[in-house]
């Protein structure tokens, strides 16, 4: 596990915490974890993730690992990959997996929601073009079904093909023969989840305690 | 002038009842004498020659079903009548009509015969034979997901909220007890304890007819319902716990400690009957698929015997019953056919509504039958305490709840779930089967108006309220696709991020259970192939069919199918010019010609005629199931088929069966089968089912007619210019 690291100075935390809305104790878990995964280095690689060996089994691994050194997710509007990522930017991708707090105004709700549904959007969205094209869903459902030793890639054509559909259908209403659907803007993500509830479901726990972590 | 023939309703079948006791009587008077009526007989013989009875009354014999079916139909035409008022139905909940009912009824018998007992809610026929149905109706279909996620709040309230009930009221009403004006010293601790704890559950029975008609969201639905269904040990454990005690008359220390074991061996203990019995009923039905008719009688035996077995050793029948149809569920319908899943889906929605109509009758005919010994102070300050400490339990629990969940609950879900704690016939019969004593009818007097005071006045203030305070519905869910994947998304992106962060989180173990399900379990209570689909394939197959379903059965209707949306693939796929066909225009009467063309092969077929056997299921081309790899591949092969039709690209490099329709100039037509796929083969063996939609197409070059699913509009043609080509083609039945 290495030296007891002093706990990086408060206002550091502070700025942390401001912009992600991390406790302190949250992120002083997450900092541990993160000089663990990074043997103590001051910044991860993508080599870093693959070693994780629960991720392994995981069958969207490489999208998971991907939207960690994806530009779009640090929040400052920026795009395309990186290499490395800092503490910082490690935190602010977990922060969009915090779950919403109890007193919150509708429109922060709203964005929280739109957060979120943007940090799915662009991880269908690999090419960084704005939509998801056909066959970029199409990639979403191999990957999906890939690990389940499926009947092939035939049935995840249909999935993908149907789902584009559904979705056409639901953004564009009618359609004339000869025109064609360029792919899922945000917009229409937005429309075809709006039911999902996705505030309440893409959450996970952060912890204030340090649990002993099993997971090299 | 409904309300006119109602009564005569009541009053026929009343005077039926009360007949059959009489005569009843009367022949058993003529069966118990017979000997020393003999020798009177036979001098009387010789009097008077009886003639032949060509019409004789022996209602002796069929007296017991005949009663039985005749109660079962009451309460079944009253439900039908309710919803030819519809005013009144959309006020009150209808639990309430029907215990109103069941007050009438027992009522007009009491007019009638002042001491026929009319105890009708035995306690034995109620719990062996009225409530598991509604049980396993509930158990079996019980939405895994939102129940495993709140499983931690479901289980607080459940067994601290009832236990914090339990021991408020039976405290409080024997501080009421001791005080002298109310005139009932005797009774002890011990007495209001059980009381407490027979009046402090909230009962699902109640709860499942109040909530069924306000439609509110998934997650309180499941709060409020799984805390009814998990309180049963707790109700058992304290029920047996302060039967035994009072009959000891004293309590150890040690005896406490057993109950708290005891709790433990009877939900834990049932959990596991209902496992196993869950388990072997999985792997039975592995072996089904030759005897497809009896299939729904293994799900429902075998979790009756489950809940039976439990009954037997005093563990909770009602978690036995549920674990088994849970762990049921996910095996038995990997396996069993079309037609089986709906027949156990019928069946137990049948069931269930029938036994829940006739304990609410039941209930407000033995409220009558009962002698009622009537404390004010006593049943007003039971309704006063129920209230109030399911109020003060849901609040303080919420609060403690509320630290380890993620989406915490608010005021408006406390509300609902405080005053969603309505009490029902579990009470009542709990209370009946208490030691004849002298509290016993005051005891069953306060039960009744709890009973009453929750079920009408909550259970008919609860919609107003939920439309005051605007809590949320529940969402229409209409299965699409886009949200299945996006919900496997998502399970597999929060796992990975949990094991990023490090921690060992819901996910994670869901995740574990998953991968071992699929791994060992799966392998071994599913057949074939099934065994290793996953989870987002059969999602997809199952809406595929429903969507074919929906074809077929609108083939004939007026409507159009709501699958065929103004956009198709054509609409979706990158555009390839070379590859894109001309849509050829045909003459009017060409179409005319195709138009009569289908609507002639869609009448013969209805003609067709079939030999008829009792054991045999119709074989539909949804489930030949000669074998189960001919199954499985059947499956995908019409799978792919209705993906086509919905999703046909515009290259077509996989060549659909080719069956060509060619129109010559006359009206004949030409079928020729030039394919060796096997559908081709197929086609000779299924019979096909009258409204079968025929899709026809076909690929040659010289005429490019293109024809829709047999639908006699007019604006069916022009719609399918829209649509792109229906692709592979139905078999039909020109061969």
């Amino acid at each position: 596990m290495g030296a007891l690291q002093s706990a990086p100075a408060q206002p550091e935390y502070r700025d942390l915490a401001d912009k992600t809305g991390f406790s302190y104790e949250q992120i002083g878990v997450l900092h541990k974890r993160f000089k663990q995964l990074s043997h103590n280095e001051p910044t991860l690689r993508r080599d870093h993730f693959s070693a994780i060996p629960d991720l392994a089994c995981n069958p969207i691994r490489a999208q998971i690992i991907e939207a960690f050194f994806d530009r779009r997710n640090y929040r400052q509007n920026n795009e395309g990959k990186v290499e490395e990522i800092s503490f910082e930017e490690f935190l602010v991708v977990m922060s969009h997996f915090r779950p919403p707090s109890m007193n919150m105004t509708d429109e922060q709700r709203e964005s929280i929601r739109k957060e979120k549904l943007r940090f799915l959007f662009n991880m269908h969205d690999t090419d960084n073009d704005g939509t998801i094209t056909l066959q970029e869903y199409r990639h979403v459902v191999e990957e999906l079904l890939s690990r389940s030793g499926a009947l092939g890639k035939e049935t995840a054509k249909s999935i993908a093909d149907a789902a584009m559909l559904e979705v056409a259908s639901i953004s564009m209403g009618h359609m004339e023969p000869d025109e064609f659907y360029e792919g899922i803007t945000f917009e229409h993500f937005l429309k075809l989840l709006k039911g999902f509830e996705i505030e309440s479901k893409m959450n996970i726990r952060f912890l204030n305690m340090d649990t002993t972590t099993l997971c090299k | 002038m409904r309300l006119g023939c109602w009564c005569v309703l009541l009053l026929l079948f009343v005077s039926v009842a009360s007949a059959g006791r009489d005569v009843d009587s009367g022949s058993n008077d003529t069966g118990r004498n017979p000997a020393p009526e003999d020798s009177h007989h036979q001098t009387n013989s010789t009097h008077h020659k009886k003639a032949f009875p060509v019409l004789s009354f022996n209602f002796d014999h069929v007296r017991k079903p005949f009663e039985i079916s005749l109660w079962i139909l009451l309460a079944l035409l009253m439900k039908l009548g309710f919803h030819i008022i519809p005013r009144v139905s959309h006020v009150v909940p209808e639990s309430c009509l029907l215990i109103v009912v069941g007050l009438l009824v027992g009522g007009i018998i009491k007019a009638f015969d002042e001491d026929a007992p009319v105890q009708m809610l035995d306690s034995k026929f109620f719990f062996l034979y009225l409530l598991p149905p509604i049980i396993l109706d509930a158990g079996y279909f019980l939405p895994m997901r939102p129940f495993t996620e709140n499983l931690g709040t479901i289980l607080v309230f459940a067994v601290v909220g009832t236990l914090w009930n339990a021991f408020f009221i039976g405290l409080t009403m024997y501080g009421v007890c001791q005080i002298e004006a109310v005139k009932l010293g005797r009774v002890d601790l011990l007495s209001c304890l059980l009381f407490g704890s027979i009046v402090s559950a909230v009962d699902p029975v109640a709860v499942l007819a109040v909530f069924e008609e306000i439609h509110i969201n998934e997650l309180l639905h499941i709060l409020v319902f799984g805390e009814s269904l998990l309180n049963d040990a707790v109700t058992v454990v304290l029920y047996h716990l302060f039967t035994e005690f009072s009959h000891k008359g004293t309590v150890t220390v040690a005896d406490a400690f057993l109950g708290v074991v005891s709790f433990f061996v009877v939900s834990l203990g049932g959990i596991l009957i209902g496992a196993i019995y869950g388990i072997i009923g999985a792997f039975t039905s592995r072996f089904t698929s030759h005897s497809r008719v009896i299939e729904p009688l293994f799900v429902f035996l075998y979790s009756y015997m489950a809940y039976l077995s439990a009954e037997v050793f005093h563990l909770s029948g009602i978690m036995s019953l549920i674990a088994c149809g849970v762990v049921m569920r996910p095996y038995v319908e990997a396996n069993i056919s079309h037609k089986s899943y709906t027949t156990i889906k019928y069946f137990l929605k049948m069931w269930s509504s029938v036994s829940e109509t006739l304990i609410f009758i039941f209930l407000g005919v033995s409220t009558v039958a009962q002698p009622h010994p009537w404390n004010w102070t006593f049943v007003v300050v039971t309704v006063v305490v129920c209230f109030v400490s399911r109020v003060l339990g849901v609040v303080s629990l919420t609060y403690i709840i509320n630290k380890f969940r993620i989406v915490k609950l608010t005021k408006k879900d406390q509300f609902i779930v405080a005053y969603g704690g309505l009490r029902g016939a579990i009470a009542f019969s709990l209370g009946f089967l208490l030691p004849d004593n002298e509290m016993k009818q005051l005891f069953l007097t306060a039960i009744i108006t709890v009973i009453f005071y929750t079920v009408f006045v909550q259970g008919m203030t609860i919609r107003p309220l939920v439309e005051l305070l605007a809590v949320k519905k529940k969402k229409e869910s209409k299965g699409s696709i886009n949200e299945e994947i996006h919900t496997q998304f998502l399970d597999h992106l929060l796992t990975g991020i949990e094991d990023i962060c490090g921690h060992y989180g819901h996910h994670h173990w869901k995740d574990k259970l998953n991968r071992f399900n699929k791994a060992y379990v799966k392998k071994w209570l599913i057949t074939g192939e099934r065994s290793t689909e996953p989870q987002l394939i059969s999602f997809y197959n199952k809406m595929e069919m429903k969507q074919a379903m929906m074809l077929v059965e609108s083939g004939s209707a007026a409507k159009l199918p709501t699958i065929m949306t103004p956009v198709s693939m054509q609409n979706i796929q990158p555009k390839e010019p070379l590859k894109r066909r001309a849509i050829p225009s045909i003459s009017k009467s060409r179409e005319q010609e195709i138009r009569k063309m289908l609507r002639g092969n869609l009448q013969k077929t209805r003609q067709r005629l079939r030999s008829y056997s009792r054991h045999d299921l119709m074989v539909d081309p949804f489930e030949e199931d000669v074998s189960e790899v001919r199954l499985r591949k059947q499956r995908v092969e019409m799978e792919r088929r209705m993906s086509h039709y919905l999703t046909v690209p515009a290259n077509r490099q996989e060549t659909p069966p080719v069956r060509k329709v060619a129109f010559e100039s006359e009206h004949q037509v030409y079928t020729y089968d030039d394919s060796e796929s096997p559908k081709g083969r197929r086609a000779q063996t299924n019979p096909r089912p009258p409204d079968e939609v025929h899709l026809l197409s076909e690929s040659s070059t010289r005429t490019n007619q293109r024809a829709t699913p047999a639908d006699e509009q007019d604006d069916q043609l022009k719609l399918s210019r829209c649509l792109s080509d229906p692709g592979p083609k139905k078999d039909d039945d020109e061969s």
